[in-house]
């Protein structure tokens, strides 16, 4: 067991974990999404996207990329939720968290490939 | 570049991010946590827009206030912590980066990559010299003075970065690599479509025959030279097709003899070989009687070799005249001494050669020599071209640069590939023939060492000749060696030699008629080599110089001399 392995592959599935719960509930209804999830959402996607640079190979480097939509999306999810809700002052109505939610979804989809990328991987690797 | 050094950078930023990333996430995080309170007193916590605000500006220790509202104690308690926290991570960050920046290898890493990025964006012909020494030095320099590109491969460091520092006209990237791996060469720029030609000019015998050997296998169109310093390893290098292999002792050799034989051939052969722009060089003739040869080595061997061919008397003195094999006869002792010198019938003898590897003993024969006999033609071996002031001090008639004799030789084969056929033709005319040459050329040259360089009649280089060509209007060689202000006045060259389909003429006369395909050598200073071209890509300056009219250029002036002209309406511009 490779303790770096591990480490790797539990950020990139806890990043497609919690953008799943913050992705689940009503799609337009804020009381269905946390912004404490979101924030741990984003993070971890950092953390993840962090542990894959210098990788050379052909899917490290797909990895990488997955991992880069997904911060971009989450990190424009952010924005609309600051400007909504502190400079633009409309507060979190439901076209605000329906536009919020749904790049977080975007994120999701990136997530989940990266996370099947890493499966793919996984069980090409030879024993 | 990115092959190399991003990943690099990547790799060592991995730890300082997932910190910062961590201890910022922990300080917002915390920040929204901690109770606080609006200033009506009602209980209110921080979101996360402004815990983020407020701890992007805590963190590089900027400190705008405790804003939107006053802090708790609570939240001060964790704003503190987190500047520990956050501050510290950016240390580590920046700390990180400039170790980074500092270490050698990621340095070595970021030259190799501008490097080969330099090489790869070469888009003009380019040689890669093999070897930064002495010879290598001046080839590199002599090649920048023609604004030609060249690469540089050494293993030496010190090599390197001398060539760094060297004022040179056009940028020489230099690698410190060994040439005798064949993916250092590659990188060099071996296989590039601009690569002209390799010059071996390292001091290993070895690993010059493993630069050609390399060369012919992985690029085998393009020119190599090679430098060998016996005959065997001479005879190796060129078995495989390498275009020229230079024996620094054996030309000298060579040359040694033709100045003794016929001078004004050997003044010919000096000067159009000679490394341009430098002083041109008059020497006295060596003499034909007795010579002394102090050091039985490459050289010593090389030269005793030529002169005993022509039946010129040599006596050899030697310090080990068993161990290197000499002719018995052969002195012992260094020749520092007066009495081996004596020994050897220096009263007698008209010349010495101090042939030994050894400079600091180079120069003490030939002092001993001249005090003995003040009238001795002295010869000396400079083993290093640091050497040189301290020979120039001592007197010497005749000075042995090898590192000079092979740069000038590599450079004719490179600039000039007619020249060594000219010379060899040269050489069998009588010596009145060459001795007219020779004023020829002393009277063009004005004191520099002329440039020497092949014209070809094509497409490409003389664009203008062959659209008068194909009008059938003949183009004569005066008509392109004349100033193009004024095609009275000749430029300072000489047409050496025209080849046209196999056969070379020696020096074509100024009537002789151009056709396409011809090569003309031909020297000269570089001011002509520069205007020569003139008439070559512009026809109106080509029509001036074959009839000695000039038309007017613009509408304008065109229209003028229609209305004024002498004689008549001007002829439309031929094009």
């Amino acid at each position: 067991m490779n303790l770096e392995k591990v480490v790797f592959g539990f950020f990139i599935l806890l990043a497609l974990t919690l953008n799943f719960g913050f992705f689940l509930g009503e799609f337009d209804n804020p009381a269905h999404h946390d912004v404490y999830e979101f924030f741990a959402a984003l993070v971890v996607s950092l953390i993840a996207t962090v542990l894959k640079f210098g990788e050379r190979t052909q899917i490290g480097a797909v990895l990488l990329a997955a991992s880069l939509v997904a911060d971009l999306q989450l990190i424009a999810a952010a924005l609309v939720w600051g400007i909504a809700v502190h400079v633009a002052d409309t507060g979190l109505t439901p076209s605000v968290m329906a536009s919020i939610v749904s790049l977080s979804g975007g994120a999701l989809l990136a997530n989940l490939v990266s996370a099947t990328l890493l499966v793919v991987e996984t069980s090409s690797l030879q024993r | 570049m990115t092959n190399a050094v991003v990943p690099l950078i990547l790799r060592r930023m991995r730890m300082p991010l997932l910190v910062l990333i961590s201890a910022y996430a922990i300080a917002v995080v915390g920040l929204t946590l901690m109770p606080g309170q609006t200033p009506d007193g009602e209980p209110w916590r921080m979101d996360f827009f402004h815990a983020f605000y407020v701890v992007t500006y805590t963190a590089p220790t900027i400190g705008f206030g405790e804003i939107p509202y006053e802090f708790t104690g609570a939240q001060r308690l964790w704003v503190t912590f987190s500047i520990y926290l956050t501050v510290l991570s950016w240390l580590y960050a920046v700390g990180t980066i400039i170790a980074l920046i500092q270490d050698p290898s990621f340095r070595g890493a970021m030259k190799r990559g501008r490097l080969r990025r330099a090489v790869r964006q070469m888009s003009e012909p380019f040689y890669i010299v093999c070897g930064y020494g002495d010879t290598g030095g001046l080839l590199v320099r002599a090649l920048t003075e023609h604004r030609r590109r060249a690469v540089v491969v050494d293993h030496r460091e010190s090599a390197i970065h001398s060539l760094e520092l060297r004022d040179l006209k056009v940028h020489v990237p230099g690698f410190h690599l060994d040439a005798e791996h064949p993916e250092n060469l590659d990188t060099a720029g071996l296989r590039h479509r601009w690569c002209a030609g390799i010059i071996a000019v390292t001091d290993s015998d070895h690993a010059n025959l493993k630069v050609a050997l390399t060369s012919k296998l992985l690029n085998p169109g393009m020119t190599v030279v090679a430098r060998s310093q016996t005959a065997a390893g001479a005879a190796n290098i060129a078995s495989f097709g390498t275009d020229s292999v230079v024996n620094a002792y054996d030309a000298f050799a060579d040359r040694l003899v033709l100045a003794i034989r016929t001078p004004d051939m050997h003044r010919i052969l000096d000067w159009l070989t000679g490394i341009p722009a430098t002083p041109l060089r008059e020497r006295p003739q060596p003499p034909a009687g007795t010579w002394i040869i102090c050091g039985y080595g490459r050289l010593g061997r090389a030269v005793c070799r030529d002169l005993a061919r022509q039946g010129i008397r040599t006596v050899l003195v030697d310090e080990d005249p068993v161990g290197n094999g000499c002719p018995p006869d052969t002195i012992p002792g260094k020749g520092t001494e007066a009495h081996t010198l004596r020994a050897a019938g220096i009263d007698r003898a008209s010349a010495l050669l101090a042939a030994t590897d050894d400079d600091a003993d180079n120069l003490s024969i030939v002092m001993t020599a001249r005090q003995i006999n003040d009238t001795i033609y002295l010869a000396a071996r400079e083993n290093e071209l640091s050497s040189k002031p301290l020979y120039q001090e001592a007197g010497i008639d005749l000075l042995v640069e090898p590192s000079y004799i092979l740069a000038s030789r590599i450079l004719s084969v490179l600039n000039a590939p007619l020249l060594e056929d000219f010379l060899a033709q040269a050489r069998a005319r009588d010596k009145d023939w060459q001795h007219r040459l020779m004023g020829h050329i002393r009277a063009v040259a004005c004191g520099t060492t002329p440039e020497t360089w092949t014209l070809r009649v094509s497409r490409n280089r003389a664009p203008a000749v062959l659209r008068a060509l194909d009008r059938d209007r003949p183009v004569t060689l005066a008509g392109i060696t004349h100033h193009p202000r004024d095609r009275r006045r000749p430029l300072d060259c000489i047409a050496l030699a025209l080849v046209r389909e196999g056969e070379m003429t020696l020096l074509p006369g100024p009537e002789t008629a151009l056709a396409s395909g011809d090569r003309i050598l031909f020297c000269g200073s570089s001011r002509a080599l520069g205007l020569m071209r003139v008439p070559l890509q512009h026809d109106r300056n080509l029509h001036y110089m074959l009839t000695g009219e000039s038309h007017p250029d613009s509408g304008i002036w065109r229209f003028l001399a229609r209305r004024h002209g002498p004689d008549g309406p001007a002829p439309t511009r031929p094009r």
